[in-house]
């Protein structure tokens, strides 16, 4: 999508270059421009472990930021994304302690949960009518409360097979392998499958998308379906980090997934995103929390900067994109 | 039963609204599990026995307040009282709703875990001058005067665990804070009183405090970053047991042998990091006493016996010492 406006002319120097790039790749800049401030704040900041550690978790944001780059590309948005992180982590550490499953059926019933709940999120959409905005804030009512009932309200603990994902493979952090596996098969479904052209057709023109004879229903229930199979796996790697399900795993965790997404390019009106630009939101993200935490700034400060960068990074991207509709 | 009795007597519209509302009600009665202990007749000498009393919890996404209701719902069943309980899921207007719905239906007595100690003044000021005694328990009611507040001694605790930590380092080193929710109260008490206990240990050195509010998986996050800028810290003081369990899982095989960790609430997963040495200690509330001593405050209120305007809860230092007695 970002190569659309490049090289129109033939004769673009470097500098052009240099400037298209910068321009289309703002968030990128942003997290750069970011790094070298904190490492000239305090050198800890650009070690191996600090960054492996960044990576970590910036993962579980990132894995639901990737489902909800689908939602968004396809003009819709999913706020139940951290109930159903939650509620899968819960099933998973359920059906494992209490019903006594073993620990890979467990962690795949989990990520299955995920994945029905996200249907029904797609089903409301596309069959009901309902809009996604709300469609989606009764499931994350409903998902978080349904998590509390399986738990009654206590921290379940959570299978290996769950466990293994929030470890270490030798010196590297499941996580982030995870991450680049999500984030591959994201990419991947996005740029190269029908179902990802298709929603892109759909984001960009709902009723051409019809028109052009994609199946625009089916398609908005896969979309939120993969959006729950894509929290699921994130509330895996949440759970597995802890080895325990928490009823309040993920609480809020819908607005940084949304907030990594649209500061990694992706328009809220829909047609455009795409997963590199998420991964760059989602790392921008645990740069700032982890810088915070390193420079020991007040916890009373820290959401007031958290929110000002969102507004900057977004800002930036509003501000480039009227530039270029002139 | 009485509902087939009446079916009968009345029409088919209203006989659909009666099944409606019968349906709506049982729903509400399969929701509320927790509401048991209705009353029995045997004790007929109290003027509390079958009273309906109303417990509005902050939240039950958090294993305290969930070991709180069990204390008061099994005080309740001893007592005899029917016990109502609503959970506000940490929301300041739903329990504002929920406190009104209590004068609604008829409680006898109220007693509120406020979600925040301002916002339910309102709420509460209604229900006392309707007459309707309130128990506060754990967080107070600001301004107001309730029948009674049953609370622990946060900023006692803080101290206490001043000392116990600084005791398992050795009464040297650096310290990290883990903060809970900024602005709220425990996270205030508790901080002073550690701030106050850890002066008196002139070789320990408070090197970073941030917030994890009160959260599991930010006490991982928030102590994995700090440690990346204070690698030589040998302990932490987490406001609350669940940044505690958070952080030990950060320091993984560190915690306990260069790191000791302190934690506040002496919840059970907390005990067994304890127990199997991850963890130095806790300061042990105890929320089932809060929850029953809050039954027998409400339940005096309604007999008319005196009530304690006050009951402090007195917090434990749980370390490996004693930890046995809190397992169960």
């Amino acid at each position: 999508m970002s190569s659309t406006t490049a090289s129109t002319t033939g004769t673009t120097s470097t500098w052009d270059k240099v400037k298209h790039f910068l321009a289309s790749n703002g968030a990128l800049v942003g997290l750069v421009g970011l790094c070298i401030l904190l490492f000239i704040a305090t050198p800890v900041f650009l070690t191996g472990p600090n960054l492996l550690n960044v990576g970590i978790q910036a993962a579980t944001v990132a894995i639901m930021a990737f489902g909800m780059t689908f939602v968004i590309v396809a003009a819709g948005i999913d706020l139940s994304v951290g109930s159903m992180a939650a509620l899968a982590g819960m099933v998973s550490a359920y059906t494992f302690a209490t019903s006594g499953w073993p620990g890979p059926i467990a962690l795949i019933a989990g990520l299955l949960a995920g994945g029905l709940i996200g249907a029904v999120n797609g089903f409301a959409n596309a069959y009901f009518r309902l809009p996604s905005f709300i469609a989606t804030l009764a499931m994350l009512s409903i998902a978080r409360g349904l998590t509390l009932v399986i738990s009654q309200g206590l921290p379940l603990s959570t299978p290996e097979s769950v466990n293994f994902l929030g470890s270490s493979l030798g010196p590297v952090p499941m996580p982030i392998v995870v991450m680049i596996l999500a984030g591959a098969a994201a990419a991947f479904i996005l740029r190269y499958t029908a179902i990802g052209r298709s929603m892109y057709a759909i984001g960009g023109n709902m009723e051409a998308a019809r028109l052009a004879g994609i199946p625009v229903k089916k398609i908005q229930v896969t979309v939120f379906a993969l959006s729950g199979l894509f929290s699921a796996l994130a509330g895996m790697v949440l759970a597995g980090r802890l080895n325990t399900a928490s009823p309040q795993a993920a609480t809020g965790y819908e607005l940084d997934a949304i907030a990594a997404v649209v500061i990694g390019g992706a328009s809220l009106a829909g047609g455009v995103g795409k997963i590199t630009g998420t991964v760059v939101g989602a790392l921008l993200l645990a740069v700032i929390r982890n810088g915070l935490n390193i420079l020991n700034v007040s916890s009373f400060w820290q959401q007031v900067v958290i929110g000002v960068v969102i507004a900057v990074a977004v800002g930036m991207d509003v501000m480039r994109r009227n530039e270029a509709s002139h | 039963m009485k509902g087939i009795i009446v079916k009968s007597l009345i029409t088919r519209r209203a006989l659909a609204t009666i099944a409606a509302v019968g349906l709506f009600a049982t729903a509400l009665a399969g929701c509320n599990r927790d509401g048991g202990a209705s009353g029995s007749d045997s004790t007929a000498d109290s003027k509390a026995t079958g009273a309906k009393v109303v417990l509005a919890v902050s939240t039950m996404n958090n294993p305290f307040f969930v070991t709180l209701r069990d204390g008061a719902v099994a005080e309740a069943e001893a007592k005899g009282i029917s016990l109502d309980v609503s959970d506000a899921q940490n929301d300041a207007s739903t329990q504002s709703n929920q406190l009104a719905n209590a004068q609604a239906i008829g409680a006898k007595a109220v007693i509120v875990n406020p979600v925040d100690s301002d916002a339910v003044v309102p709420a509460v000021q209604r229900l006392v001058s309707a007459s309707i005694p309130i128990i506060a328990v754990d967080r107070g009611v600001t301004g107001v005067e309730v029948a009674s507040f049953i609370s622990s001694d946060n900023v006692a605790g803080g101290r206490q665990a001043a000392e116990a930590l600084a005791k398992a380092m050795g009464e040297k080193g650096k310290v990290l804070i883990l903060q809970g929710v900024p602005g709220t109260s425990a996270s205030r008490e508790r901080g002073q009183g550690f701030a106050e206990g850890i002066k008196a240990f002139s070789d320990i050195q408070v090197v970073g405090q941030q917030t994890a509010n009160f959260d599991r998986t930010q006490g991982l996050n928030v102590t994995s970053n700090l440690m990346q800028a204070h690698p030589d810290v040998t302990g932490i003081f987490a406001e609350n047991d669940e940044m505690a369990l958070g952080a030990i899982q950060a320091l993984g095989a560190k915690a306990g042998k260069d790191v000791m960790v302190f934690g506040f609430d002496g919840t059970p997963d907390a005990m067994e990091a304890i127990q199997d040495g991850r963890m130095v200690g806790s300061i042990a509330q105890e929320p089932a006493e809060l929850g029953k001593l809050a039954v027998d405050q409400a339940v005096n209120a309604i007999n008319g016996d005196p009530v304690d305007e006050t009951v402090p809860v007195p917090v434990t230092t749980v370390t490996k010492d004693n930890v046995a007695e809190f397992l169960q």
